[in-house]
Order: C-alpha cells, then sequence, then structure tokens
C-alpha cells in the first residue's frame, strides 16, 4: 500500500467562502486541520475554533525574568560585588535600578513574545506537506485553502471529500506526506 | 440568526437592537478596489523588476557620502577625540547632538508601528515597514556618536556589564548607563519587530521567486521566512505575538527617548534640569520622525507609482501628527521661558534670554522657525495636498529638530555658572565630516533595504481591504 497521504487540500476563491467552509469544517468535529491564507483573517479563530494564543503567558514570564534580572544585576554589581560610593548616593536603590530594569523587562519579554511565538508554531519548519502542492504559491498572494489532515480520528477519504465540496472547495487534492 | 431573541450572549438593553447608528464614510485605505494579486504584485515587482538606473545613481551618490564618516571616523580613532571641537566648557556637542537627533528620527517609526497599531489606525499599514526601517537605520546612525566619542573605542565594550580584568563594574547611578540599556534595547526589539512583520512577506516572496525558477533567492528568503505557510493556527499566535511586541514597544519607544532626556534633564545645569524634558523630548521625537517619514516615502510613493497604497489620506494623517507634535514643541518652548521666569532662579532665567538672545541665538531662531513655525502650514489642506511643498516643508522639520538639539546642548554648556568659564563652539571639519556622512549611511541601508525588501507589509495592507472582511458581498450575517 502507498504511504499515507497527509490529507486533502481544497482551495478557495475569496475570504467570505473560506471563512464560511471553515466554520463547516469545525461544526463536522475535525481536530487535526488548518487554513492557509495570505492574510490574517480577522474572526477566523472563531470559524474554525481556534482556542485564545498562549503567546501572552510566554511574554510574561520574559517580562518578569527581565525586571528580576535588572533589580538583582544591579545590586549583585553596585551593591555587593564591588559596593563604591559616587556622589553620596545609596549603594543599591530601586529608585535608579529603575530603567535599566525596565528596559531589560521588554528586552526579555520581546524575546520571550517572538520565541515563544515560534515554539508554539512549530517553526522554523522548512519542509512541510502543505509547501508541496502545486498551487501553494498563491497561498502567499491571493488564494485560500483548507487542509484536513489524514491523521484526524474522523478523516475518510471520500466524505472528507464530500464535505470539502458541500463546503465550496475546489481542485480538492490529496497532499502526499 | 441573533436579531430575534435576546439571547444570554447578548448583554445591554434591547433597545440597542433597533439602534441604526449613522453610516460614517471611512476613508479608503487602498484606492481603486485593488485586488491581492495587485497589491503582490506590485510590492514584488520592485524586488523582482530590473535595478533601475536611479537606484545605481543613488547607492554610488550615498556610498561616497558615507566615505565621509568613515574618513571622519578613522582621522578620529588614528589621532583621538581632540580632533573634535569639544573644548571647555563645551564638552558635549555634536557627538550628542546627532546622536539625540538620529534617536529622535527613528521614534516615528516605533510610534508609527506599535502605537499606532494599539489605537487600530489602519492607515499604518502602507508605511509601518519603510518607517520601522527608518528607525533601525536611524539608530545605527545614532549609534556611532556615543561609541567613537568615547575616544578609545576599543574600550567601548566597557559601557556593557561585561567582567573585565578591573573587576570594576559600570555605575548604575548614571543615567548616561541607562542611555547604554535603552538604546541598545531600543535597536533590538526594533530589529525583532520589524523582522517579525517581514515572515509572511519573505514567504511570498520565497514561493515567488520559486515558481519563477530563481532557486537561490527563493532559498534566501526562505531561510528568512523560517518556513511560514499561511496556517492561520500560526496567523493565530503571529497575530499575538505582534499585538504583544506593539504593546510593549509603546512604552519602549516612550522611555527611550525619556532616559536620553534623562542625560541632561539630571544634571545640574541650567537649561537642561527640568521635569519638562521627557515629555518635550518624546513630542519632539516624533515630530522630527514624521518629518523623515515624509521625506522618504513621498519620493517613493512617486518613484514606485504607489499612490493607491500611499493616499492623500495617509499624507493628511502625517502632516496631521507632525502638526500636533510640532505644536506640542512650539509649547514646550514657551513653557520652559515661563518656568524660567517663574521659577525666579537667576541661574535659569539667564540660561533661555541666552538662547535667543545670546551668542547662539542665530541658532534658536532657526529652531523656532523650523519647529514652531514651519508645522503650522499643514493646517491647511491645500498645503497638505501639494505634494511637493510637503516634502520641502519635511526638510524644514529635519533641519530644525537637528538645530533644537544643538539649541540645548551647546547654548547651555557655553555660558554656565561662572562667566570665567564661558566659551564659544563651533565644530571642526573632523565633525562636520562625521556627521555628514552619517545622511550616506542611512541612505545606503534605505536603498539596500527598498531593492532587496518588500517596502510595504503586503499581508497587512490586504487586510485592510474591503475583500479581507469575511463578510464582503454578503448581506446577511450568519453566526
Amino acid at each position: 500500500m502507498a504511504a499515507q497521504p497527509h490529507g486533502l487540500i481544497a482551495t478557495f476563491d475569496t475570504v467570505p467562502d473560506v471563512y464560511h467552509a471553515a466554520e463547516k469544517v469545525r461544526d463536522a468535529g475535525y481536530k487535526f486541520w488548518d487554513c492557509i491564507t495570505p492574510l490574517p483573517i480577522h474572526g477566523l479563530d472563531k470559524a474554525m475554533g481556534v482556542k485564545r494564543s498562549s503567546v501572552p503567558k510566554f511574554s510574561l514570564a520574559g517580562g518578569i525574568i527581565g525586571f528580576a534580572t535588572g533589580m538583582s544585576m544591579i545590586w549583585f554589581m553596585n551593591a555587593f560585588d564591588y559596593p563604591l560610593v559616587v556622589g553620596g548616593k545609596p549603594y543599591f536603590s530601586p529608585m535608579f535600578a529603575f530603567p535599566v530594569s525596565y528596559e531589560l523587562t521588554i528586552l526579555i519579554c520581546a524575546f520571550a513574545t517572538i520565541g515563544g511565538m515560534f515554539f508554539l508554531n512549530r517553526l522554523p519548519m522548512h519542509y512541510h506537506p502543505v509547501l508541496k502542492h502545486d498551487n501553494i504559491h498563491r497561498a502567499m498572494d491571493d488564494r485560500f485553502f483548507i487542509v484536513i489532515e489524514a491523521r484526524d480520528p474522523k478523516f475518510d477519504g471520500a466524505r472528507t471529500r464530500a464535505l470539502l465540496e458541500k463546503a465550496g472547495g475546489k481542485d480538492i487534492k490529496e497532499l502526499e506526506a | 440568526m441573533a436579531a430575534a431573541a435576546p439571547s444570554a450572549g447578548h448583554a445591554g438593553p434591547a433597545i440597542l437592537n433597533e439602534v441604526k447608528p449613522a453610516e460614517l464614510p471611512r476613508a479608503v485605505l487602498v484606492e481603486n478596489n485593488r485586488s491581492f494579486t495587485w497589491i503582490t504584485d506590485k510590492i514584488c515587482g520592485i524586488i523582482e523588476g530590473k535595478t533601475p538606473t536611479w537606484w545605481w545613481v543613488c547607492f554610488i551618490v550615498a556610498c561616497f557620502v558615507a566615505s565621509f564618516t568613515v574618513a571622519g571616523l578613522t582621522y578620529l580613532v588614528a589621532t583621538g577625540v581632540g580632533v573634535w571641537g569639544h573644548a571647555n566648557p563645551v564638552n558635549w556637542a555634536w557627538d550628542i547632538v546627532n546622536f539625540v537627533f538620529w534617536i529622535g528620527i527613528g521614534h516615528a517609526g516605533t510610534l508609527i508601528s506599535a502605537i499606532l497599531c494599539l489605537l487600530r489606525q489602519k492607515w499604518r499599514t502602507s508605511i509601518n515597514r519603510a518607517a520601522e526601517a527608518m528607525t533601525i537605520f536611524a539608530v545605527v546612525c545614532a549609534g556611532i556618536f556615543p561609541v567613537f566619542h568615547v575616544g578609545r573605542v576599543w574600550f567601548a565594550w566597557y559601557l556593557f556589564p561585561i567582567p573585565n580584568s578591573n573587576y570594576i563594574w559600570q555605575n548604575f547611578r548614571s543615567p548616561l548607563e541607562w542611555d547604554v540599556f535603552a538604546v541598545s534595547t531600543y535597536g533590538t526589539v526594533s530589529v525583532l519587530f520589524w523582522y517579525v512583520g517581514l515572515i509572511p512577506d519573505l514567504a511570498t516572496l520565497r514561493d515567488r521567486f520559486l515558481a519563477s525558477g530563481n532557486k537561490l533567492r527563493s532559498w534566501i528568503y526562505g531561510l528568512f521566512a523560517m518556513g511560514w505557510r499561511g496556517s492561520n493556527r500560526h496567523w493565530s499566535n503571529y497575530e499575538m505575538a505582534y499585538l504583544i511586541l506593539a504593546g510593549i514597544s509603546t512604552p519602549l519607544v516612550l522611555s527611550v527617548h525619556t532616559i536620553v532626556s534623562f542625560d541632561f534633564a539630571v544634571s545640574l545645569i541650567p537649561g537642561w534640569h527640568t521635569t519638562i524634558f521627557p515629555p518635550y523630548f518624546v513630542a519632539g521625537a516624533i515630530f522630527s520622525g514624521f518629518g523623515m517619514v515624509l521625506t522618504l516615502m513621498l519620493p517613493l510613493r512617486g518613484i514606485y507609482k504607489l499612490e493607491d497604497l500611499i493616499t492623500q489620506y495617509h499624507i493628511d494623517c502625517m502632516c496631521k501628527i507632525t502638526l500636533a507634535t510640532g505644536t506640542m514643541v512650539g509649547y514646550a518652548y514657551a513653557m520652559e521661558f515661563f518656568i524660567a521666569w517663574y521659577s525666579a532662579n537667576p541661574y535659569e532665567g539667564f540660561a533661555f534670554i541666552n538662547r535667543a538672545f545670546g551668542p547662539y541665538a542665530w541658532a534658536y531662531w532657526i529652531m523656532i522657525t523650523c519647529n514652531v513655525i514651519t508645522p503650522q502650514f499643514f493646517w491647511f489642506k491645500k498645503v497638505r495636498q501639494n505634494t511637493a511643498l510637503v516634502w520641502v516643508l519635511s526638510i524644514f522639520v529635519n533641519v530644525g529638530m537637528w538645530f533644537e538639539r544643538f539649541v540645548i546642548i551647546a547654548t547651555s554648556l557655553a555660558r554656565d555658572f561662572l562667566p570665567s568659564s564661558w566659551g564659544y563652539y563651533s565644530p571642526s571639519i573632523v565633525e562636520i565630516f562625521t556627521f555628514f556622512g552619517t545622511f550616506g549611511v542611512f541612505s545606503v541601508l534605505f536603498l539596500l533595504f527598498i531593492r532587496f525588501l518588500p517596502i510595504m507589509p503586503m499581508a497587512e495592507l490586504k487586510a485592510v481591504t474591503p475583500q479581507a472582511d469575511v463578510h464582503s458581498g454578503h448581506d446577511h450575517h450568519s453566526s
């Protein structure tokens, strides 16, 4: 038997088409499927039933780490490891340590946000079955696709194809893994 | 349909269902109802087409101008900071003036990309990529000055808390050390923000170059596109990350120029030691940055025929922000004078009288003319619609903001407390070379940017067109 295909891919021409089709696929109860769009479509997350992103958790952790790093670094350097009197000011005070800690909060938060986004998206992933579709360059231009993966428990070659057809999908093809 | 029964999900009085708000006309962000493909072809076409002759001419001129910075810095490093015109009492001059000037320019980029994103100002989409690029290149130019003014530039790493053989650490009680963190964070986060915005567009270029058979360029763009494939599950995280980056860049951009102003405000010099400095510097930075955005975008719009994407509405918006921030700067100048008088501090009072009528009065009045009077022209629609005039006025804004920094820094130092230590500062030719050349450095980087990277965020532009609405072409709302 030939290798199991990655799944089925259907093409849609407009934003409303893919949006309404996504609602149908969601309601049919599929789990492992995706919309491929050239632009972020407002409201498509809800139509797909995608949960709110977890990126903010990474950002919060990054921000806290950044602030704590700043404060403790300055305390360690100016008050503990090499205390030095400058202008009669205290060795450590959260006041003068604040600007640098604030900047580090933002710096580490930015790295954590982007790192978290890449991690959650499993990127970089330079190889993916979807990228082998003949017409996939249109996905970065003006076409919309829905991919239903074969590993989905509800996946069934004929029935899934029928669902995509009914939802208005054109040019439905099997994607090789 | 949610029309009939007041469902549990919809809180609020039932009357709201019957209220039909008046339709407000919304400015069109992409004119002539352009399609998605048109946007892709237009922006990618700039990169895929043959290198235009004007580009080479500009590039060669820019490289020549940039060589002045190289020459100035080489001479400086080979000889010593004495080759600059600084001497007691003016120990800070063009180096910090140029640093603050360039950092300020960068601020409009972050303002457009971050603050306008949070405020849901959709018109930002067509200018934000180029403005962010401008930010990064401006920070590069700004960074040259503090790094080289330390004199022995090979010790510039002493600015960062890296263990060294003296076992002594940086003094975190100094605003100058805060500045190191503020500017390096600003540069880094600006690059990250810019890069995240570029990822989907790089994927577009990757696929287009692959389709046209240019494997090498496809591979290079693909490497940086990180395997982006437009998955909506990715977009969901991506949009969240972008929003958070906008959210943290907003306090960042405000803090950077605040900390830059602390370099002055925390000192005791009359004319510097004022609490108005942080907001005044931030307003000035945004003012100068929008001046530079106009200076850069108007020629690009003309050359690449981008009138459908940068519409009159965009120019109006930019002019109005320039007007608003320019007026804030004018207000700050007036308020500084008022406080100097109201504080009844003779040194403070003298510092401001001296600014307007002392040895640097010429610089002061150039500043007032360019920063307070120039933007007032933007009240008039006729002026805003005259692209050439807007461009000329934007140059005046750039000039005026450079003079603002010069006036603040040079006048206060040249006339401090003791008349016996008064002086007059003029730049040396080495400083002039170094500063002049930074415009070349900036132009070289910007030209490379418009040649090799999409100058507008295609994905975001598509998202603000009417076709991107999930209900477009449908009268009914299905839920």
